[in-house]
């Protein structure tokens, strides 16, 4: 490996346009979906298990710092499904322009926004 | 060449090619029980246990499952080698780095054993 490498890590003086920003929420929403599968887990595993269980977590969902945390995780998963979608077609070679990136990165945030809006009326 | 001992499959491309496949399987997965709740109107016990309560179903949860594990594993995995490095930690990357990556292995591998358990017992 030549050691003559450019490096400049430091992310604090990097500019950051629109397809960066959806990158980094597309990591930190991986991050929030991989601890709240735990959640999702559990409230699946209770709700599979009987009836009681089914209504207790049908119970548990009108609190409203479960449902939070829940919406948390939906609002996550769909973010992370919707943007990731857009990663497997610039691998696919669609949008990998500069001004089909920033585009796309619209057109997901939108859609994203959108699903994880419709998520949020669905649970209230 | 210096081969990483800790990522999914000793091979970045590897793990790139995981990457795209398991997410496929997740997002159709997603979506066919987004779309399986949507066509029940009233949604009770006994469909939504009917959802989960077939051969191919199973399978299906299950094939999802382990595509969850790999797919958070190569995510967690790329995250920590970005961010837990020498040069935002100095000379304790290496063991913060290990330790993130061992919980993360941890949570992985209990995921999988409870999701088996859930999805095999319905």
């Amino acid at each position: 490996m030549k050691d003559n490498r450019p490096i400049n890590i430091d992310l604090t003086t990097f500019k950051y346009p629109l397809p960066a920003i959806t990158s980094i929420l597309h990591r930190i929403s991986g991050i929030v979906i991989f601890v709240g599968v735990a959640l999702l887990l559990y409230l699946l595993q209770l709700s599979l298990e009987s009836a009681a269980g089914f209504d207790l977590v049908a119970a548990w969902l009108d609190n409203l710092i479960v449902k939070f945390l829940t919406w948390s995780v939906l609002a996550a998963l769909l973010f992370h499904l919707i943007v990731g979608f857009k990663h497997l077609l610039m691998d696919l070679g669609i949008g990998e322009t500069r001004a089909g990136g920033v585009l796309a990165a619209k057109l997901a945030l939108l859609l994203a926004i959108i699903a994880m809006l419709a998520a949020g009326v669905w649970l209230w | 060449m210096v081969t990483s001992v800790t990522n999914f499959g000793r091979s970045g491309l590897f793990d790139w090619l995981i990457q795209r496949f398991s997410a496929v399987i997740l997002g159709a997965y997603t979506l066919c029980i987004l779309a399986s709740i949507a066509v029940i109107p009233e949604l009770d016990y006994a469909h939504w246990k009917a959802i989960f309560d077939s051969n191919s179903m199973r399978m299906f949860s299950l094939i999802t499952l382990l595509a969850l594990c790999a797919h958070a594993w190569i995510g967690m995995w790329t995250i920590s080698t970005d961010y837990l490095t020498t040069l935002q930690l100095g000379t304790r990357a290496t063991f913060v780095r290990l330790l993130f990556q061992a919980s993360c292995a941890l949570l992985t591998l209990i995921y999988m054993l409870w999701g088996i358990q859930i999805f095999w017992g319905v």
